[in-house]
């Protein structure tokens, strides 16, 4: 494995340029994400209409693996239902962990081919925390609302 | 004792030939180790002791009458003695044997802390302590309701003197403070610190994690009313450590952990305990760990303390060299003195990011908040690359961590 299939041009250009990077005003739902090995903090902004993610985006500070994720993740994301949403971690979690990949329904093919290039993490356990950490803070979001939370990965 | 530790006695050391000491390097062929701070490699002797412990001596210490126990008690004592020697203590009866540093504080927040400490009394810490001289306290502090208060750095990273010396007062106990800061590599002048600790009235416990393995420590030199180490940053096993206290507060301490050994007589109304060290040494220790330590020590002592405290400044010299040249390398501010560790950022490459390309070059650093967190809130970091020394470390590991941030400066390029 060399250091240039995990840091893919795709990925070092999102870690540069982060898609959705912002805070959004009136979330509906949000959570944070905080890696405390790293000290990597993330937050995911979401606006859920009718079960789907109508607008999703986030903020934070991190390495070029965790950025990079949150921001494909966050273009993978629009426009999903909450189920779409949750195939996509699902496969995505797998694919990082380098276990057997659920079943990926079709229309959702194409969406889970862009968060490709980040399977070269699951040559590096130490950094899957870092791919996983906006899809765990996704996740709790969806859980906790307006309200917040926070969720740890370590 | 190895050739290269021999040759070292002498007039400095060979790093080339300390590393042939080191299997981990004859089986990691090309490994350049910079993460000596979190944990360092052992030598065979080290290995080899306490493989031969087992193979030839071991039985359980203090308890049985056969000759194998009494044997092992006696390397068990003996390995004590043999770290009484090391700090200069003025008996082996004030070395306690704990799992590392981090129990050895737990050990006098508990027993000292917590039968000393009232609502009103203050504890000084430092800005530069790892979460091991900060949680313990903040755990009893929670529990009793004294004041646990922090010397702030300055901006050149060295502790404030002035402001620290305002902040140990009549109420202060305690000045519980690092010798060598584990996450920038300042040394802190503790001798001054115990030096205005006692002048108030308060006891002085050192961190000497980071300080023993790379320089002289000489408790009764400094007067610190504890010191705290790890034997695996001594090149020893891991799971073995080293609390010094002064016999006379020792003998005071009420015991943290009750169990066997640590008892003169139990009966279920009232049991009575043992003198210091066996009251703070409940349970079976670690006893091969204790005697692979003290081979540790022997190792430490043949290359020379004096030698190895060179042998680390110039390798920070030449460090801060390589470092301070390189456009976009930024090293974290340690005061006035800078001494085994260098923690640095590049611009533009995350910590984690550079750590994962650093180990594809085959470099190891630890890349993290190095467990100081307050430390990296106040130097408004969340995470550093740190790269730390050991005796079988040279000049051309430092070139190779040079070029391979070249190397992830280039691949992170806009």
């Amino acid at each position: 494995m060399e250091t240039r299939d995990l840091y893919q041009d795709i990925i070092l250009d999102h870690g540069r340029k982060p898609r959705n990077f912002h805070a959004m005003e009136h979330p509906s739902h949000f959570a944070h994400g905080h890696n405390p090995l790293c000290g990597d903090r993330i937050t995911i902004y979401l606006e859920l209409a009718d079960g789907r993610v109508k607008d999703v985006s986030f903020e934070g500070r991190g390495c070029a693996i965790s950025t990079a994720s949150a921001s494909l993740m966050t273009e993978v994301l629009k426009g999903k239902t909450l189920a779409e949403a949750d195939a996509l971690f699902k496969a995505f979690h797998a694919e990082v962990m380098g276990t057997e990949i659920p079943p990926v329904p079709e229309p959702l093919q194409d969406d889970f081919e862009r968060l490709a290039p980040l399977e070269g993490v699951k040559a590096y356990p130490a950094r899957v925390k870092c791919a996983t950490l906006a899809w765990h803070a996704f996740e709790t979001a969806l859980k906790s609302g307006a309200v917040g939370a926070t969720v740890k990965t370590e | 004792m190895s050739v290269a530790a021999k040759s070292g006695a002498r007039a400095g050391f060979d790093p080339r030939a300390v590393k042939r000491d080191f299997p981990i390097f004859t089986n990691n062929p090309g490994v350049v180790f910079l993460d000596s701070a979190a944990s360092a490699q052992k030598p065979a002797s080290v290995i080899d002791r306490v493989s031969d412990f087992y193979r030839h001596d071991y039985a359980n210490v203090h308890r049985g009458v056969y000759r194998l126990s009494v044997k092992s008690s006696e390397l068990y004592e003996n390995a004590r003695d043999r770290a009484a020697k090391f700090l200069n203590a003025a008996d082996p009866s004030e070395i306690i044997f704990v799992r590392g540093a981090t129990e050895g504080i737990n050990l006098v927040v508990y027993s000292w802390g917590a039968a000393n400490l009232k609502a009103g009394d203050e504890v000084l810490i430092t800005e530069l302590e790892h979460h091991a001289n900060i949680v313990p306290w903040q755990i009893l502090r929670d529990r009793i309701g004294f004041t646990l208060k922090v010397a702030p750095i300055d901006a050149t990273g060295g502790i404030d003197m002035a402001v620290l010396e305002s902040l140990i007062g009549p109420k202060t106990k305690m000045v519980a403070v690092t010798q060598l800061a584990n996450a920038t590599g300042a040394l802190v002048p503790v001798e001054a610190i115990i030096r205005l600790a006692h002048a108030k009235g308060a006891l002085a416990l050192i961190d000497g994690c980071q300080a023993a393995p790379r320089m002289m420590v000489d408790v009764q030199a400094l007067d610190c009313d504890f010191y705290v180490f790890s034997g695996h940053k001594m090149y020893g096993p891991t799971g073995i450590g080293v609390l010094y206290g002064k016999r006379a507060l020792l003998q005071e301490m009420p015991p943290w952990q009750g169990g066997g050994d640590m008892i003169l007589n139990v009966t279920f109304e009232k049991t009575t305990f043992q003198e210091p060290p066996a009251r703070f040494e409940a349970g079976t220790p670690d006893i091969s760990g204790a005697i692979g330590l003290a081979t540790a020590l022997d190792y430490i002592d043949a290359l020379g303390r004096d030698a190895i405290a060179a042998h680390e400044a110039e390798l920070t010299e030449y460090g801060i060299g390589v470092l301070s040249r390189m456009p976009g390398v930024k090293l974290v501010p340690a005061g006035q003195r800078r001494f085994g560790i260098l923690s640095f950022g590049v611009d533009g490459v995350h910590p984690h990011d550079l750590a994962t390309i650093l180990d594809q070059h085959s470099v190891a650093v630890r890349a993290g908040h190095h467990c100081a967190q307050p430390l990296m809130d106040k130097l408004n970091l969340a995470a550093t690359t740190r790269a730390s020394f050991g005796v079988y470390n040279d000049e051309r590991d430092i070139d190779s961590l040079a070029a391979a941030i070249k190397a992830a400066q280039v691949m992170f390029a806009d």
